[in-house]
């Protein structure tokens, strides 16, 4: 009965916490993510999420020839460094950020124009948590005016 | 008492079901990273890229927002013309959802693409009609008074028009998301995405489109319209599980630019990274094999103009 009560209990407080959570993304995502396209102009668009560590997400864009792009991904502090892979259609990965020391821009150019997929994902952290950390995350994208 | 038990018992059975279904999807959530030995000179269609989705994951869809769209034709040498505007008096017209959000993109595209031409008054004007059908959508802090005064007093300053609009859009789209108004959010994307077409077709008009930088530009539209598809087909349905007419309706009005972009053929080779890169800026290396004949590109045109001005109207 006890551990029933428990569950109930924790269920109720993560769906209190996740509403005001998931507004928060978006102040975030202005506030926060937007500063690392500094020298860039932000495309406008919204990509943000809560995640978990251990969660995954893919954002599908087309990029053109002749731009010059920089992709920005940044997490909440309660997140471990967020890891990402910039990978072609034939899954050729072109961007791990793990080898990168975890830096969380990559500035390209490319070509020709490219579909690309951009795989992102929460790793799980190595403190011992009773249960796992949730945060904002916020794929943004800036490009340079093509003089 | 019982039956509090019983009600207890099941909320129990639901949380740990649960727990073992997202357990469940973080497992599937592994990828296969493992590239394949390609050359540069092999090809791929645009739509191979989404071969193995994983739907258990939380998927992003970008198109090309009004800012790029309007970046894209600039650098493909197009010229400024306020002729392929939406006439800012259509901004009193629109009533229903579908057409406010579709002609808030438009009129975000065409505001993005006046002042990318230092266009002022005309940025002006149109930021004042974004405003209009933004607060009419709800969205009344998407231009606020302090943003319309920040562009009235730095109308010559380009860096500062585009990271305004760059702002409002923002602003629309991540109060659309965060409102559980993803399906709305996708049509104010698809409406700003076709005006770009639009004023790219139109601007092309009856030139000769051989060796057109922005024929080319347009053809390759392809790659992002099997994104709008994807996008628009992940909206169908509603967080409630009813069926999103607007969405159904839209798709279905999109099939005319479909057919006409089935018969142009663009693909992609894999793309390798530069070794010999100079500086901070990592160089993609690749190729893409466009072939359109004038028969396709005037199917394109007329497809793009048609629902276009189905939009505006």
């Amino acid at each position: 009965m006890k551990k029933l009560l428990f569950y109930m209990v924790t269920l109720a407080v993560i769906s209190l916490l996740s509403i005001p959570a998931q507004a928060q993304c978006k102040g975030f995502a202005k506030k926060l993510c937007k500063l690392e396209l500094t020298g860039y102009i932000h495309d406008g668009n919204y990509h943000a999420a809560i995640l978990t560590e251990g969660e995954e997400a893919e954002l599908y864009k087309t990029f053109y020839s002749g731009q010059k792009y920089r992709l920005a991904i940044c997490g909440s502090e309660t997140l471990p460094p967020i890891e990402y892979q910039v990978v072609d259609a034939y899954k050729n990965v072109l961007f791990d950020n793990r080898q990168q020391n975890d830096v969380g821009t990559w500035d390209f150019t490319l070509e020709s124009s490219q579909q690309l997929k951009i795989i992102v994902k929460v790793p799980v952290s190595n403190q011992k948590a009773e249960f796992p950390n949730s945060g904002c995350v916020s794929i943004m994208f800036g490009f340079q005016e093509t003089k | 008492m019982q039956q509090l038990y019983f009600k207890l018992r099941l909320f129990n059975l639901v949380f740990l079901l649960g727990l073992f279904l997202l357990n469940d999807s973080c497992k599937s959530g592994k990828n296969n990273q493992q590239g394949k030995d390609v050359g540069i000179e092999d090809f791929l269609s645009e739509e191979d890229i989404f071969d193995d989705i994983d739907k258990a994951k939380k998927i992003f869809y970008s198109l090309p927002s009004p800012l790029e769209t309007a970046m894209l034709l600039k650098s493909a040498g197009i010229s400024y013309s306020e002729q392929v505007l939406n006439d800012l008096a259509n901004a009193d017209k629109y009533s229903t959802n579908k057409s406010k959000a579709l002609n808030l993109g438009i009129y975000t595209t065409d505001l993005s693409f006046a002042s990318l031409f230092d266009q002022a008054q005309t940025s002006l004007k149109y930021m004042d009609a974004t405003k209009k059908l933004a607060n009419e959508m709800g969205i009344s802090d998407a231009v606020d008074e302090e943003t319309l005064k920040r562009l009235e007093q730095n109308l010559n300053n380009r860096d500062i028009v585009m990271d305004v609009i760059s702002e409002t859009f923002l602003n629309s789209s991540s109060y659309l998301k965060e409102n559980d108004q993803q399906d709305v959010a996708a049509m104010v994307l698809v409406g700003g995405w076709i005006e770009g077409l639009y004023i790219g077709t139109q601007m092309i008009g009856d030139s000769p489109i051989e060796g057109n930088k922005l024929v080319d530009r347009i053809a390759e539209q392809k790659l992002s319209f099997s994104i709008v598809e994807r996008m628009l087909q992940d909206n169908k349905v509603n967080l409630k599980g009813e069926e999103n007419r607007d969405i159904i309706e839209l798709i279905n009005e999109l099939h005319g630019i479909e057919v006409a972009f089935d018969k142009i053929e663009v693909q992609t080779s894999a793309v390798k990274v530069d070794d010999e890169t100079v500086g901070d800026v990592t160089v993609l290396k690749s190729q893409t094999k466009i072939k359109v004949t004038p028969e396709a590109f005037k199917e394109l045109q007329s497809a793009v103009q048609s629902l276009r001005n189905n939009f505006v109207q």
